[in-house]
């Protein structure tokens, strides 16, 4: 969603991407990747959109012209690009990829100015820190690493291991750090995925969150769901109280998962119509934007019960 | 000419009465030697003829049904074609998905199948009949590639089996797979690339005590057989001496002994390792090796498990056709990539796609196959065939013919004769040169 909440930007399996105007619904096709895109933020301002694609190129939009137009286009990664995140100062671009990099990248002109490399596997989940000086990275076999953005060396890693699943049975890895939230009041780093993933190849996972102390990365709570057999977190993000909201998508449905600090358990859960694959949450409005497998893009608000 | 007797009062299984007859007659039979066991097939001089043209074949099981959108037959851009694309290969004009850049690479000396329907969607049946080239019936069972390979390409003098099957664990071999031609012709199973077990002498026995074993087991053996042999007891026989040579070859088995360039050319995952394993055996004459590499029944995150699994592929695959080309083998080697089926054009909920035999693609290369061609073709969508339709019985013929085998011959047994492939089925003879 664009920080001011009037837009929200979505991707589709025609490798194009989506404006729509919030809440009037009016939709407006941008076409300029040759694949899929999971990658995708706005700046700060809101002007501009970031796509990143399975293409491997990254593209700049203007979205706030009558006509959103391509600003600029680069060859970032080889492969398909996993994750985009801007820097609290929108000076800065980070991407990730499955070519196991991390790559920043000038806002302002599109240069690349950094790369690191220390991911093992494919890399599908990047945040910054809200000071700007940190970069936090996750991978498929759940690793977490923090890297610094001055020097571009990794600082230290955090262990999300349980959210990785090696069946041997299916001869399948699955899983990773799929999604990360920070919240440095409360200390705390959010890593979603799944686990128990006795098939895989079947879609059946259970979704998890794992709660995480951000300073030394001691697991404080393992969000485990009960009653969903198929689900994936796709997305996580804080709400202005401390709670974490996990959107899961999967053969039980899509699904939004609320926790606080004091259970394991989710405390809230909301059943959305149909299976979600992604997930944005303007704050200042409380809106939620999900993205579904029918073709849908949903905005469901949180409101406290009357 | 040497029969062997078999208390059932069969005087042999090999030959049919009819096969004799007109062997003989045209005078082919006289020169042919039977071995004994099950199903002696075919005119004994063509076959050893055959054996001495030192064909091999090599089978790449994608197991668990591989998509064809993600490997042989990219649909970019289309309401199917997902988010991999294509690339262009070493054949001007053919495009494989760009998961596959080492073997794009040599893709001149490979022959693609891209119009294959064998409509079974079952993994089980599926399996079945891309082995043997028939359809699974009730009462009926025929014998996979692996085992009529063996029958007429090994050279038992070698000491090593002619039929070996590499699988992750171990697994697999336990079935039927040489059907009428008799256990002597099943596979042996090896868990990755570890030896076949026990195939060291112990210790506490010397080389003198050992040969005294073997002494008196074979008297005793010969004593037994002199009323009482049977197919069995000869597969029985044939398994006891052909582990004996084993042991002695065991050093074949032995990957360990191939450059530590090769072994990092090829990669140090299982795969790699396992496809160095194949080269090195059929260098050393094996005449049948299956490798299997899983695990492709995606139905959820289809994409993302072909990237790994296709990943760990391409390299290796793509190096073992590069050495066999180099080393002037790949002319007496068939290889042969192939699925239980294909997958759904249609992309499923859960970023999955789904069994489809409907219109899918078996790689093939080497022997007397055309290099660089592509045979069949899908529509934009690859929801189906349209042109070059070929199913399992075509390829079967197609896979005996590339190897030198006249597959409208038959096998003759307990006086029946049965054809090595189906006979409503022939080869395609457009990709054989």
């Amino acid at each position: 969603m664009a920080p001011d909440g009037l837009q929200v930007a979505s991707s589709s399996e025609d490798s194009s991407l989506q404006l729509w105007k919030v809440p009037s619904g009016e939709k407006k096709v941008l076409t300029g990747h040759q694949s899929w895109v999971h990658g995708l933020c706005y700046s700060t301002d809101g002007h501009q959109l970031i796509s990143g694609g399975c293409d491997g190129k990254i593209i700049w939009w203007s979205v706030r012209d009558e006509t959103p137009s391509i600003l600029r286009k680069i060859d970032a990664h080889v492969g398909w690009i996993r994750g985009l995140a801007i820097s609290p100062d929108n000076s800065i671009l980070a991407s990730v990829g499955n070519d196991k990099t991390v790559r920043l990248w000038s806002m302002g002109t599109g240069e690349k100015i950094g790369e690191m490399a220390g991911h093992d596997r494919h890399v599908y989940s990047v945040i910054f820190h809200p000071s700007g000086s940190q970069l936090v990275t996750g991978d498929l076999i759940g690793k977490i690493h923090i890297w610094n953005i001055a020097d571009g060396k990794l600082e230290r890693s955090i262990d999300a291991t349980p959210l990785y699943t090696e069946n041997k049975g299916q001869a399948a890895e699955y899983g990773g750090a799929r999604a990360l939230a920070l919240n440095v009041q409360r200390n705390e780093i959010i890593a979603g995925g799944t686990h128990k993933a006795t098939n895989p190849f079947g879609a059946v996972h259970e979704p998890l969150v794992l709660r995480l102390n951000w300073a030394d990365g001691v697991l404080k709570k393992s969000h485990a769901c009960e009653g969903i057999p198929g689900g994936m977190v796709w997305r996580v993000q804080w709400l202005q109280d401390g709670t974490a909201v996990a959107v899961s998508g999967g053969s039980t449905g899509g699904i939004l998962l609320f926790f606080n600090d004091t259970q394991e358990k989710e405390i809230h859960r909301f059943k959305l119509p149909t299976l979600a694959r992604d997930m944005d949450i303007h704050l200042g409005s409380n809106l939620v934007a999900t993205a579904h497998f029918d073709n849908q893009l949903r905005i469901s608000g949180m409101f406290a019960k009357a | 000419m040497s029969i062997a007797h078999y208390a059932c009062g069969s005087n042999e299984h090999g030959y049919s009465r009819r096969r004799f007859l007109r062997e003989s007659f045209s005078g082919i039979a006289a020169g042919g030697a039977i071995v004994g066991g099950l199903g002696s097939l075919t005119v004994g001089a063509a076959a050893e003829q055959l054996k001495s043209q030192d064909m091999r074949v090599v089978v790449f099981n994608m197991h668990g049904g591989l998509s064809q959108l993600e490997s042989w037959d990219p649909k970019p851009g289309t309401k199917t074609g997902g988010p991999c694309r294509s690339i262009p290969t070493s054949v001007p004009g053919t495009h494989i998905s760009d998961l596959l850049p080492f073997t794009a690479k040599q893709m001149h000396h490979l022959c693609l199948m891209r119009g294959v329907n064998t409509a079974e969607d079952d993994h089980g049946k599926g399996t079945y009949l891309m082995l043997t080239g028939r359809r699974q019936s009730a009462g009926a069972e025929y014998p996979q590639i692996g085992a009529v390979a063996a029958r007429m390409l090994n050279d038992e003098n070698r000491g090593l089996p002619g039929h070996i099957v590499v699988t992750p664990n171990g697994g697999g071999g336990k079935g039927n797979e040489a059907a009428y031609l008799g256990p002597k012709y099943s596979s042996i199973s090896l868990g990755g690339t570890k030896p076949p077990p026990n195939t060291a002498k112990p210790d506490a026995i010397n080389d003198e005590a050992e040969a005294r074993r073997h002494a008196f087991r074979r008297h005793i053996n010969q004593e037994f057989l002199l009323k009482r042999r049977t197919a069995i007891t000869d597969a029985y026989t044939h398994s006891y001496e052909q582990a004996l040579r084993l042991m002695e070859r065991k050093d074949v088995f032995d990957i360990s002994k191939e450059s530590t360039t090769d072994q990092d050319r090829y990669g140090k995952h299982d795969f790699g390792r396992q496809c160095l394993m194949a080269r090195r055996l059929l260098e050393n004459g094996v005449s049948f090796v299956q490798v299997t590499h899983a695990n492709y029944d995606t139905h959820s995150e289809n994409f993302i498990f072909h990237i790994e699994q296709m990943g760990e592929f391409d390299q290796s695959f793509a190096t073992f056709v590069a050495d066999l080309a180099d080393r002037g083998l790949l002319e007496k080697t068939l290889v042969v990539v192939l699925s239980e089926f294909g997958r759904t054009p249609n992309i499923n909920l859960y970023y999955g796609r789904d069994h489809w035999s409907k219109a899918w693609s078996v790689l093939m290369a080497g022997g007397k196959l055309a290099r660089g061609a592509v045979f069949g073709k899908t529509n934009d969508e690859g929801t189906e065939v349209v042109d070059g339709q070929v199913d399992h019985g075509a390829l079967f013929h197609t896979y005996l013919r590339a190897v030198g085998v006249d597959s409208s011959q038959s096998i003759a047994v307990d006086g029946r004769e049965l054809p090595i492939a189906d006979p409503a089925a022939a080869p395609i003879w457009k990709v054989l040169t």
